[in-house]
């Protein structure tokens, strides 16, 4: 029994991040009554990240930053395959899950780019044009159930929410010069205009357009220029200061959940927050049909009971999927008997490095913001024709200045010395001339790549931990060689005097930053034996529980995944204002 | 070294640290090492610090030691680590050459940290290469880190690559075609700097930079 029950509300919210304060902004809008449940703490820019401190590269590095998870409440379990016992993870590593109001939306890098519609579709599509043996045999990917015209106008509801920055490749239609001709037709421009010129983007940018290829400005969340969203929220212009990625932003100029969306919530009478309350469990009634609520542990450690006639879990994918765990709503999946669907369909993004090496080029790498610089999109998705490459998928290739403080990185030729003065000459002589280009991959899902609840290790409330399963699978391995070569390619078009290229290869480790774009384990579908949510997100089980994040992806797309949460963050709250407030049940 | 109050480290423990951390990034013709630069005392501090025991870290066993892919196992903080690996180490060296590693030759200390690095000496507390991926990751963190930290003494680390520190508002600017190729070569401000108001800050809270001069 909880310790204190309080009275009902309409709407229960659970993580305020990304996707849980625009549905939070939206039903309060609507009127409706929300309470939105925070396990961590309030976060200001402009008090917790002031400047001149937010340029502080030590205070955010990922065992000291404390706008990360506090891994020492929870955590979750790794392994490589099910033959292996999964161990905790300790520290972060491969990725960097936030915690506090804005959640990972805070330190994220800002890369804005929409998935494809073939990412929407990719089984069908691959089937279609390749056969039914192109998917490799235990792929599990599906198509969402979604369709791109559905979804469109929410990803452009997004954009201008976060003031991205770009321009459109794809206007109704109609190819547009200087965009991403590969993108998804799109109803109109971006709210603001592209990035600007850097050196290491010109370079990356002639060599590209020698080869054929169409780069354009990566579309940003970092303001190019002052911008005000529809919450009436005012954003600076980006100064390119560099401690952009890990760090918050003191000038509002990268958007982020506390600069476009949270402060507007105050003016709701009818918004609660409440922060350092950690939800345990969805509570059910007798049928298991009905969500009545959530229960979660406050900041004193009691146990409270918040009953609600919506319950809205917008937490990350891994959250996510353990609440439904941890609730017993939904089938857990099982990989040896291919059923259930509850921590089914894990992804995750495969990112390749191409470091360029210059003896007479300079770049003042420590300048730079969220997402500056130039993608191409010629080998991303099915944009190519995979007929006897031998595998699917693919990536965006792209050169950017995110900022580059030398805790995080003082690139060096391989073959360097690991540490030393030879170590040290190459670190003086290289950190200002050298940039990398990116090759970053997409990912199907397979039958053995889930999140299950872990048999030992349990969080500071007794619970079990999440347990991840997962390794490289051959088809990203292939893929990324594929990709990695391509970006090679261009970077001897480009000519420097030493090229580091290091593929995707061996066994998934969680040790090395890779990227924070974990994916499924709540996933979306047309089959409610296959799929946890229904294309409104809405839980197949407890029609009035929603399901909101990267957890409804059913295999990952190579594009950044920050647009897609908030155009599926937007689509769900229009469908619960719009639709199932007038009448509750089933949306499909 | 003399003017820092030691807030962990035992004198053996200072000995050993000036001296490994002086072979990891050494004093030469480009400028102050690593020792130089007092990474011995800022990682004295880290231990005093949260860091030092890991608090955001989780820590409940059981402790297997797993595989290279499941990343940190090890029950140790970093403190106990720092502790437990310099005794053991500076006994292997007193039992191989009759002297604590900080005596040895540099081409003697630089065989030992090899073989941390490789894994080849036994430790009983610690896995050699994991103390020594520890010593490692916080030597380039106190040698890169603000000064505010302890370390980068003088900013000597960002003056070896250039790196400006707390950036100046005005870097958009600077990135055009016009200063393609073009080093931006500034005295680095320091957060430092700033507290002990060698740096004037705008009304943004950013500071101005001065360049240095050209050649």
């Amino acid at each position: 029994m909880a310790d204190i029950k309080l009275k009902p509300v309409e709407v229960v919210v659970v993580g305020v991040g990304v996707a849980g304060s625009i549905i939070c902004k939206e039903l309060a809008a609507a009127g409706m009554q929300v309470v939105g449940i925070e396990r961590g703490r309030m976060i200001e820019s402009r008090n917790d990240f002031a400047m001149p401190y937010v340029h502080d590269e030590l205070k955010f590095e990922p065992h000291r930053s404390d706008i990360l998870q506090d891994l020492s409440r929870e955590t979750m379990t790794f392994r490589n395959a099910t033959s292996e016992r999964a161990l905790p993870m300790r520290l972060h590593g491969s990725f960097k899950v936030g915690e506090g109001v804005g959640g990972t939306g805070i330190h994220w890098g800002g890369v804005s780019i929409r998935f494809l519609p073939w990412d929407f579709k990719t089984r069908s599509l691959v089937e279609e044009r390749y056969g039914k043996k192109m998917l490799p045999e235990d792929c599990t990917s599906q198509d969402w159930g979604l369709e791109w015209d559905e979804i469109e106008p929410y990803f452009d509801q997004y954009e201008y929410i976060y003031g991205i920055g770009g321009k459109a490749g794809n206007l109704n239609g109609v190819i547009q010069p200087g965009g991403n001709p590969f993108e998804g037709p799109r109803s109109r421009e971006f709210p603001n205009p592209p990035s600007g010129h850097t050196y290491s983007g010109s370079l990356f940018k002639k060599a590209a357009e020698s080869l054929g290829y169409k780069p354009y400005p990566t579309p940003t969340a970092g303001m190019t220029q002052a911008y005000t969203n529809p919450y009436r929220m005012n954003l600076g212009e980006c100064v390119r200061g560099g401690f952009c990625g890990s760090h918050g932003c003191a000038m509002d100029a990268k958007a982020t959940p506390l600069s476009t969306v949270v402060p507007s919530l105050f003016r709701h009478e009818n918004f609660e927050l409440r922060t350092l309350c950690n939800v345990i469990k969805v509570n059910t009634d007798s049928t298991g049909k009905k969500a009545t609520g959530v229960t979660y542990m406050d900041a004193r450690g009691r146990e409270v009971e918040q009953p609600a006639d919506i319950v809205i879990l917008t937490s990350y994918a891994f959250n996510n999927a353990r609440l439904l765990m941890l609730s017993g709503i939904g089938k857990q999946y099982d990989p040896v008997t291919n059923t259930g669907a509850v921590g089914k369909n894990y992804a995750y993004q495969v990112t390749s490095h191409t470091r360029l090496f210059f003896e007479d080029k300079v770049f003042n790498p420590f300048m730079g913001g969220a997402a500056l610089g130039l993608s191409l999109d010629e080998f991303n998705g099915d944009n190519f024709d995979h007929s006897g490459l031998g595998f699917v998928g693919g990536g965006y290739i792209n050169a950017a200045m995110s900022g580059a403080p030398p805790i995080r990185g003082t690139p060096v030729p391989d073959g360097t010395p690991a540490w030393g003065s030879e170590w040290k000459k190459n670190v003086a002589h290289y950190y200002n001339r050298t940039f990398q280009l990116s090759a970053h991959g997409g990912c199907q899902s397979y039958r053995t790549h889930y999140l299950d609840l872990d048999p030992s290790y349990k969080d500071a409330y007794g619970l079990p931990l999440m347990r991840l399963t997962f390794d490289w699978h051959d088809n990203e391995k292939k893929m990324s060689a594929y990709i990695t070569q391509k970006a090679a390619e261009i970077a001897k078009v480009i000519g420097a005097s030493r090229i580091s290229s290091h593929p995707v290869h061996g066994k998934y480790s969680i040790v090395p930053y890779q990227s924070t774009h974990n994916t499924g384990g709540a996933i979306m579908g047309e089959d409610p034996s296959t799929s946890v949510v229904n294309k409104y997100l809405q839980s197949w089980d407890v029609s009035n529980l929603f399901v909101v994040g990267g957890s409804a992806f059913p295999q990952n797309s190579s594009n950044n995944p920050t647009s897609t949460i908030g155009a599926l963050a937007c689509w769900a709250a229009d469908a619960i204002k719009e639709t199932y407030r007038k009448k509750p049940g089933s949306l499909v | 070294m003399s003017e820092h109050s030691w807030g962990y480290l035992t004198p053996p423990e200072v000995r050993f640290l000036d001296a490994a951390v002086s072979r990891l990034i050494p004093a030469d013709e480009l400028g102050p090492g690593a020792k130089e630069a007092g990474v011995t005392v800022f990682i004295d501090r880290q231990l005093c610090g949260t860091y030092g025991v890991l608090a955001r870290s989780y820590r409940m066993g059981p402790w297997p030691e797993g595989t290279p892919q499941q990343g940190w196992q090890c029950p140790l903080t970093p403190r106990d680590a720092y502790r437990a690996a310099i005794r053991e180490i500076d006994a292997h060296c007193n039992k191989l050459h009759q002297r604590p590693f900080s005596l040895l030759k540099t081409e003697q200390q630089d065989a030992i940290l090899k073989e941390l690095q490789g894994g080849k000496i036994e430790l009983e507390a610690i896995g050699a290469k994991v103390f020594f991926d520890l010593l490692w990751k916080n030597t380039k963190e106190g040698f890169f880190a603000d000064p505010i930290h302890g370390g980068n003494r003088d900013k000597v680390g960002w003056k070896l690559v250039g790196f400006p520190g707390v950036a100046s508002g005005e870097y958009k600017q600077h990135m055009t075609p016009e200063n393609d190729n073009v080093a931006y070569k500034v005295e680095p401000v320091s957060l430092l700097d700033i507290e002990e108001q060698r740096a004037a800050l705008n009304s943004q809270g950013f500071p101005k930079h001065i360049m240095l001069k050209k050649g």
